[in-house]
């Protein structure tokens, strides 16, 4: 079918918020790990480069598809593409 | 569960049904408590663990024996969130990650943490780039998705042969796990566990497919994670008091042990200075050794026998005193008759002893990051650079993999919607977040136990569990007074990783009964996980071989005899294959993550992102990732024999580094040179992106 320029615009915020969460999961991820020993310097809740490793960055993934579903089915009732209800 | 009830009334039953379970779950293990305090041996324990547990998911598969295709190969889309959460973790959460991660944390410290990272950061991949595009397209299997995408067979094809190699290659590593678990709590046979366990995979799967997995999964799951948080809850009280191990490790444990490690590493101090005494002893065994291989080297078999003369010749010297000593002359004795026997054996056994020095460093910091030795100032910060770069480049192979395995992604299309499939995977991370950010705080409480509790204590005093596990498996628990001083010292130990989980337990000082459980948990965790595996093997033939491929009129009926008669040949044959006992299983796990995410990654993303790829982009970047990752490893890995010069000093194990750009590479350039995909496809794709394109509900969830 013919998509309509209110279905674009929702595909184009999609990959908006996609990028945005990606790039937190990226920094969370690889810049955090590069920058491990020098987080180390850091005390929170022992040393922060390992607590980031072993718990912080876990915590922010949770966290960053937890927002995503929340985010996306919001969406898609804003624009009308959410599927019917079930029941 | 009859098909009249609609979900959220299915949802509320199933959370009633789930709640009685783990009810009746907790009874049963207090009731085996009971057992055990009226003086039932703990092998008996072992084996109504095993049984009960093997007995209770066999159960479930009969209860959902199903010859609905639907309910077969996606579970009938009505899995709720929240449980298909759940089989998710299971269904993730290997025998590697139950048991072997704590052991790994342990030993490797920061190093170690590459794995927690992998194996949870691709979840957020799967939520943001895959999870929901696949439950909109809502077909049955992985390659189903790439044949109808990029059209024709091939690709389809491909596919098949991606899910089949890295499936099976992950699949040998959890049944090997099932008859380690098997074996050490039961004293059956290694092989004789290994098919037992199999039975239990396969009354559940063989029965009612993705449906029985699925409620199986969430049924293991929930025994997996009891059986992993009450030991170290209880490790966390018994130390600091405080029933939250997640943080206690960190605040109280993680300083002091950081404190004792420069102990141990300072000569000065007492204990350091014990420390050195052992090290010197491993350095100088490790210096003789090295000079007998250079004597051997140059002089051969009349060095071997001079040596041995000298042994004869003291033994001799030792019996002919006045008053001989019993046990030097023992020992003298036990040492000729020891001597190796010629010029190989003696080479592997120096080359082994020589080997001891390792034993003879100082002790790594737990908490710092790529900790590396070397000479100067210069060849620290290089290899520093190098142990940086392979952490990063793991991290990433495990999470692309880990959004690429056919048996997760697969879970996504048993959701009702969308929506669902969304919150599923922030369920399933939530569930297996619960297990991977313990495992960090159990490594760091055991190592406290170890560094603060046994070393120092006197070898005729013990704790329990040391001297348990040191007589029931030398290669998890080696412990000797190297300095004969009676007191251990920390280089007088030598724990193996699976120990820390295994023996969590005993140093708690809880009942058997809760090592039981733990080893029914570690069973749950491969057994979920192989379920999984051998379903998406057997349905990428039963399903995009033969009936796309080979016989698309094909009745129901012989579909299903299909893809069951092929279930039972593929667990036989891995099953075989594992009693065979192959090599290194942390490379074979490596291996299949590298592989899927060279495969399929790059194909499935541009599938959704990138409307311009085609047929001939997808055949050529499948086929270039795939065939790079495994050049790479076939090149380098020690196994295969060639050793070639590694690329950007790159591991074998993270081979999908190059495997990946050259997947998208090729995608992209064979996609470019070749014209747009037809109207059809681009309509498809656009179908994929929007939950529902004019209201209401989409075709792939209301059917089947």
């Amino acid at each position: 079918m013919q998509l309509t320029e209110k279905h674009k615009q929702y595909w184009n915020i999609n990959l908006k918020m996609s990028s945005f969460l990606l790039v937190l999961w990226f920094v969370a991820t690889f810049v955090m790990g590069w920058f491990a020993r020098e987080l180390n310097e850091i005390n929170f809740i022992g040393p922060l480069g390992f607590y980031m490793s072993a718990q912080g960055s876990l915590i922010i993934y949770v966290a960053i598809i937890w927002y995503y579903a929340h985010y996306m089915n919001n969406l898609d009732k804003e624009y009308g593409v959410h599927e019917g209800e079930l029941d | 569960m009859a098909a009249v009830q609609t979900q959220s009334q299915f949802t509320a039953n199933l959370k009633r049904y789930y709640s009685f379970y783990t009810g009746g779950f907790v009874a049963f293990v207090i009731l085996v408590g009971i057992l055990e305090q009226m003086g039932v041996p703990n092998k008996i324990l072992g084996y109504i663990f095993l049984f009960a547990t093997i007995g209770l998911y066999a159960g479930i598969g009969f209860m959902s024996k199903t010859s609905d295709v639907g309910e077969y190969y996606v579970a009938g889309r009505r899995v709720p969130a929240l449980f298909n959460g759940m089989a998710t973790g299971a269904d993730w959460m290997s025998a590697a990650s139950f048991i072997g991660m704590a052991g790994t944390l342990y030993l490797s410290g920061y190093d170690g943490l590459a794995f927690v990272l992998g194996w949870t950061g691709g979840y957020c991949l799967v939520a943001i780039l895959l999870a929901p595009y696949l439950r909109k397209f809502g077909q049955f299997t992985i390659p189903d998705f790439l044949g109808a995408r990029f059209g024709g067979h091939l690709p389809r094809f491909i596919g098949v042969v991606a899910a089949i190699v890295c499936s099976f290659t992950y699949v040998i590593a959890q049944i090997y796990g099932v008859g380690i678990i098997t074996s050490r709590f039961t004293g059956l046979e290694f092989q004789v566990g290994v098919f037992v366990g199999l039975a239990g995979i396969l009354v559940c799967s063989f029965l009612g497919g993705m449906k029985a997995v699925t409620w199986t999964q969430v049924a293991q799951y929930i025994i997996l994670i009891v059986a992993y948080m009450i030991p170290v809850v209880w490790l966390s009280v018994k130390h600091t008091g405080v029933p939250i191990p997640q943080i206690t490790a960190y605040t109280t444990a993680l300083p002091k042990i950081t404190a004792l490690e420069k102990e141990f590493n300072d000569k000065a101090t007492p204990k350091g200075a014990a420390e050195e005494s052992v090290r010197a002893i491993f350095r100088e065994r490790s210096a003789a050794a090295t000079t007998k291989l250079a004597e051997l080297e140059k002089d051969g078999a009349t060095f071997l026998a001079a040596e041995k003369q000298k042994l004869v010749d003291k033994a001799a010297a030792l019996k002919a005193e006045a008053a001989p000593d019993a046990k030097a002359v023992e020992a003298a004795e036990k040492a000729v008759k020891d001597f190796p026997a010629d010029a190989a054996a003696a080479k592997k056994a120096w080359t082994t002893e020589k080997g001891v020095s390792a034993r003879a460093a100082p002790v790594k910091a737990h908490s710092e990051a790529f900790s590396v030795g070397g000479k100067t100032p210069e060849e620290i910060e290089k290899n520093r650079g190098i142990a940086k770069k392979n952490f990063l480049a793991l991290i990433a192979c495990l999470m692309i993999g880990t959004a690429a395995l056919p048996h997760i992604l697969m879970r996504y299309y048993t959701t009702p919607s969308v929506h669902e499939a969304r919150v599923s995977v922030f369920w399933g991370l939530f569930f297996i977040f619960l297990l991977y950010f313990t495992a960090p705080a159990l490594a760091i409480l055991a190592k406290f136990e170890v560094y603060s509790n046994l070393v120092g204590t006197s070898f005729a005093s013990l704790p329990a569990w040391v001297s348990n596990w040191a007589t029931v498996d030398k290669t998890l628990m080696n412990i000797a007074d190297i300095n004969k001083d009676g007191i251990v010292q920390l280089a007088e130990i030598v724990i193996g990783g699976d120990l820390i989980v295994l023996a969590t337990p005993e140093i708690a000082g809880l009942p058997y009964v809760i090592s039981g459980l733990v080893a029914a948990g570690g069973l749950a965790a491969a057994l979920s996980t192989a379920d999984g595996l051998l379903l998406t093997i057997a349905n990428a033939m039963s399903h995009d071989l033969y009936y796309k491929m080979i016989d698309p009129n094909a009745s129901t009926v012989r579909r299903l005899a299909v893809s069951k008669g092929l279930l039972l040949v593929v667990a036989l044959c891995a099953a075989y294959v594992t009693s065979l006992k192959p090599g290194d299983i942390l490379f074979l796990v490596g291996a299949a993550f590298s592989l899927a995410a060279s495969g399929f990654f790059p194909a499935l993303v541009c599938g959704v992102f990138w409307k311009r790829a085609n047929y001939f982009g997808a055949v050529l970047g499948m086929t270039l990732g795939l065939g790079i990752c495994a050049y790479y490893m076939y090149m380098t890995y020690p196994f295969f024999g060639v050793n070639a010069p590694k690329w950007w000093d790159i591991n074998p194990i993270s081979a999908g580094t190059f495997g990946i750009p050259a997947g998208f590479l090729g995608i992209i350039i064979g996609s470019l040179l070749t014209k747009a995909p037809n109207k059809e496809i681009q309509d498809m794709v656009d179908h994929v992106r929007y939950p529902s394109l004019d209201g209401t509900m989409s075709a792939g969830s209301a059917a089947h």
